[in-house]
Order: C-alpha cells, then structure tokens, then sequence
C-alpha cells in the first residue's frame, strides 16, 4: 500500500516534466516550416479536383515564451494600431471567430507577410520570418487556439479582456461561411 | 625554532608559531598580504567607483563609507582581540581543580554589571555616530535638488536591456534624443527624471552618485553635478533580466563649450548620403528589418523600440556598453547580436556580405 503510495507520487511528479518543454526560449530559432507558407490559395475556387493542402504546424503555438514574444511584438510593431487589443479599431478584429483571409496558422503568416486589401501592409522582409510566426501563433491565441497553459495570461498594458489563456476556444471560420 | 613548554603540543599559538618559524611560508604570506592589499586599493581608483568621487554626492557617499569602515574595522579588531584572549587565557591551576563547579565570586556580579554597562553605553554611542553621520549624508545629498540654478533635465527611459536619453526642452526642436551615452556639462547641476518602458531598472553612476531605481509607472528624480571632467561608466544596479549585466552606460562630463559643440551636433538630422556606396547602405537600412525599430532623424526611419541611431558613430560603445563601437563589433551585432548578448530584442539579421558592408559604410557615416 505505502509502495504504490510512492509510485503515484513519482508518476505524478514526472508529469511534471511536460511542462519544461513549454518555456524553451530559443533566442536564434529556426521558423517552423518556413517553407510552403508564401503560396496560400485566397479562394476555393480551382479548376479540376479540388486540393488540400497539408496544413502547416506551427510549434510556437505550444510554446509560453514564443507566444509571450508574440504578444510584445504585437504592440513593438504597431498590430495593435490598427487591430487594438484584438478587438479592432481601424482593421479587424482578431480576437472573434471570423477570419477574412483565413485562420490556418500559415494563412495568418501570408497575411502579415503579403499584405491584405484595404490597409494591411505587407511586412516582407520588414519582420523577420521567425517574428512572423510568434505573431501569428499570439493572434490564433487571441480566439483561444493556443493551449491553456502556454498562452499569455496577463496584459502589461490596461486589461480590457480576458487574457489569452483564459480565452474559450473559438471556432475557426472564413468569413465565407 | 624554539621550544616554549608552556603550551601544550596542539594549542594554537605552538602551532602558529612552529608555522612561522618557516622563513618560506612568512615570505609567501608576507606577498599574499602584499598582493591584495595592492588589489583592494586598485578598487578605489577609476571608471566605475563610488571610492573615487567626481561630484558632490559622490564625495559624501565616499566619506562616509570610510568613516564606516574605520569605525567598523576598529571594533572588529577590538572584539577579534577580546576573543583571543578569552580563547588563549591560561587558566590557573585553581581553575582546573573547580572544572564545571561554578561557585559565586566576591564581588564579581558588580564588576560584570559595570562591564556590561560599559559595553551597551559604547554600542549606542557608536550607533549613534553612524545614525547622525548617515542622517547628515542624506540631507547633504538632497541639497543639489534645493540649488537655485535651471537645471538641465535629461529624461532617461530603462529599457531591457538599454537606457534612451532624452534631452528635455521647451523647443520641441531643441530636444536630443540618443541611447547609452550622457553628456553633461561640468559644474553644472543635471535633474534626471527616471522612467522605465518594462521592469524596474536602477541608475547608478558611482563616481558621480548613489543609486535610484527606474519604476515602470512612475518618474523617479535624482540631481547630479560632476566637478570634474571625465567619463565614467554606470550601470543598471537592479535585476532587471537576461541581459542585467550587459545594461550599461556612459556618462561624458566636459567643459560647457564642448558640451555645447556636442549638443548642437545631436540637434542635427542624420547626413544624407554623400555618394552612392552610402546611398546604397541607407537603402539596405530602409528596405530591412532596422526600420520596423530604429530611428534616424531626417529619413523614413521612425521606429521607437530601439535605439535612436541618428548619431550613432558618434557614440563609444554599442548594445549598452557591451562593445567598442568599431566596424567589427558593429558587423557582428548587425549579423547576430544574440551570440553577443543573448535574448536581447534585436533578431539575428542574414545580410549578404555586400548588403553588410554597404550598411556598415552608412552607419559608420552618422557621427
């Protein structure tokens, strides 16, 4: 009785040790998936069968100090100038479930590379490519697609919302739909 | 080497004195001694020592760190003295037939009480010194706030891991803004009003002042008056993350006219490319990450987050006092400032070798 007593804790504690992958700060990173992310189809439209894509996964999106990077970098470069705190002013909101160009992790990172009609500018080696991908997993993070524990929990400006990890999970859906 | 049979063969003062009685070890404690008397005294003199005051305060932070010092060294030598004796004392013969028997002595209780006494009335009066002392230093470090004269008011902002300075006037025109270098006039008193972008900072340049903290929400005001002319380096004096240790700066006292000749320096926009090599480098800053951070006066350069680069030849170091400001140390930062200082906020930048030498031609040119 008293072993398994033990053998519980030390299970326990070794849970544990998940969470040190959360906080990896790498400080010369290499962006995930750099690759493939420049071609993103805008519309569903296409002659013959239709393709899909592999979607492209995006590690930062787990990682604590990539999203917190994210987060500073977001006011560092003016996002919140136009889109606020996520909840818009100038451009559109970020923190809802409706997704103009799409809300995959590398259509995000097309938007903030290429450019969007009516206003959003093209970032194109203005911000560099890991940047881009911490920006892009903290604004998914804003509708609650990042996990609980790695997302940002609190403002260093005004709150005006809830933070990110207590943020419900949105569903993703372009703005067709 | 003598034999003393007073001792018995483990006591200490036979030890000691069998170990002296080599000549070897005498001399090689004689220099070790030497050595770090030599060493703690080079403490006291140079760029970043609060022992070798160049202003006012300085000089009443110093004193009263000496007076400390002798006060506190006599009384530990005093009470290192009293122990030795109580250690080494031989006991007397009565003393070794009455072990652990303690038996009342005539007419010692009175003599212990007035021991006692004694001990507490020089404590006190001791404390006393140092509280009066430190009070009187307090006030005379506030004084230069109560001097008359306008000062000048230089806005400092701590940053992770930089300092942004900022030269406060009523002509919007006439404001300098630069990072990690302070010029100030000597003989002059300078009101510096502390402010932080992210997490408590201390500003602390020992040669000229004690130290005061940056807190963010909040702007802090210390004076400073240097007396003499020099450079001195300060430092971030409180925690502030990764880089704490590389948050450094300078501060440049000289005369009034070459204080003046700088001032009216920084006041000027950035020189505009002289031929195309430099043009072709101004591109390379415009068209790259630099801009999204950095700004050069009288360009397209605006950014808030870094430094202010619009002189930034003219400055002696980079990254906050890590490095010289040469070429090379210039090439590398540019390149990979996170193997220089790791998890500072500049991303490492891929440039092609032309690119880097065009860009490093037209900073190079902004003194």
């Amino acid at each position: 009785m008293r072993f398994s007593y033990y053998i519980s804790i030390v299970v326990a504690c070794s849970v544990l040790l998940v969470s040190c992958k959360r906080e990896e700060r790498g400080f010369r990173v290499q962006p995930p998936a750099a690759r493939a992310a420049n071609s993103q189809t805008l519309t569903d439209l296409q002659p013959g069968a239709s393709t899909s894509p592999a979607g492209i996964r995006n590690d930062f999106e787990e990682n604590a100090y990539a999203l917190s990077e994210g987060k500073r970098l977001y006011s560092a470069y003016n996002c919140n100038g136009c889109h606020a705190q996520g909840g818009g002013g100038m451009g559109p909101p970020l923190m809802d479930e409706r997704w103009i160009y799409g809300g995959k992790p590398e259509q995000v990172y097309s938007t903030i590379v290429e450019g969007r009609p009516n206003g959003m500018p093209s970032f194109r080696q203005k911000v560099p490519e890991f940047q881009v991908w911490q920006l892009a997993a903290y604004v998914r993070s804003m509708s609650g697609q990042s996990p609980k524990d790695a997302a940002p929990s609190r403002d260093d400006h005004l709150q005006g919302k809830q933070p990110e990890s207590q943020t419900k999970p949105l569903p993703v859906k372009d703005s067709k739909q | 080497m003598f034999t003393d049979f007073r001792y018995p063969l483990s006591s200490p003062v036979r030890r000691i004195r069998l170990l002296t009685a080599h000549g070897s070890l005498l001399t090689a404690c004689r220099l070790i001694t030497a050595h770090g008397l030599l060493l703690t005294l080079s403490g006291c003199a140079g760029v970043q020592s609060s022992l070798d005051p160049a202003g006012p305060q300085a000089d009443h932070i110093a004193r009263i760190w000496w007076l400390m010092l002798f006060i506190l060294s006599a009384i530990f030598v005093i009470v290192m003295a009293l122990l030795a004796l109580a250690t080494w004392r031989r006991r007397t013969s009565a003393d070794n037939e009455t072990e652990l028997i303690l038996k009342p002595e005539a007419g010692g209780e009175s003599r212990m009480s007035t021991l006692v006494t004694t001990g507490v009335v020089i404590t006190v009066f001791v404390l006393f010194i140092l509280l009066i002392s430190s009070f009187l230093t307090g006030r005379s470090l506030h004084s230069l706030a109560a001097s008359n004269s306008p000062p000048l008011t230089i806005d400092i902002t701590g940053q992770q891991w930089w300092w942004q300075v900022k030269y406060e006037n009523d002509m919007p025109s006439q404001m300098v803004t630069t990072a990690n270098e302070i010029h100030i006039p000597v003989g002059r008193v300078v009101q510096f009003k502390l402010k932080s972008n992210d997490v408590i900072h201390s500003f602390w340049v020992p040669n000229l002042h004690g130290k005061t903290d940056l807190v963010p929400g909040h702007v802090a005001a210390t004076w400073i008056r240097a007396d003499r002319p020099g450079t001195y380096r300060g430092q971030c004096a409180e925690f502030c993350g990764h880089q704490h240790a590389h948050m450094a700066f300078t501060v440049v006292a000289e005369s009034e006219e070459e204080f003046k000749n700088w001032y009216d320096a920084q006041l000027l926009a950035a020189a505009q490319p002289a031929n195309t090599q430099l043009a072709r480098g101004q591109q390379v800053f415009m068209t790259s990450t630099c801009i999204m951070c950095h700004r050069i006066q009288g360009t397209d350069a605006g950014g808030a987050v870094g430094p202010d680069l619009t002189h930034v030849a003219s400055r002696q170091t980079i990254a906050a006092g890590t490095l010289a400001n040469t070429r090379d140390n210039l090439a590398h930062w540019i390149l990979d400032s996170q193997a220089i200082k790791p998890g500072n906020r500049m991303p490492p930048n891929p440039l092609s070798a032309e690119d880097l030498s065009a860009l490093l031609n037209y900073l190079q040119s902004l003194k």
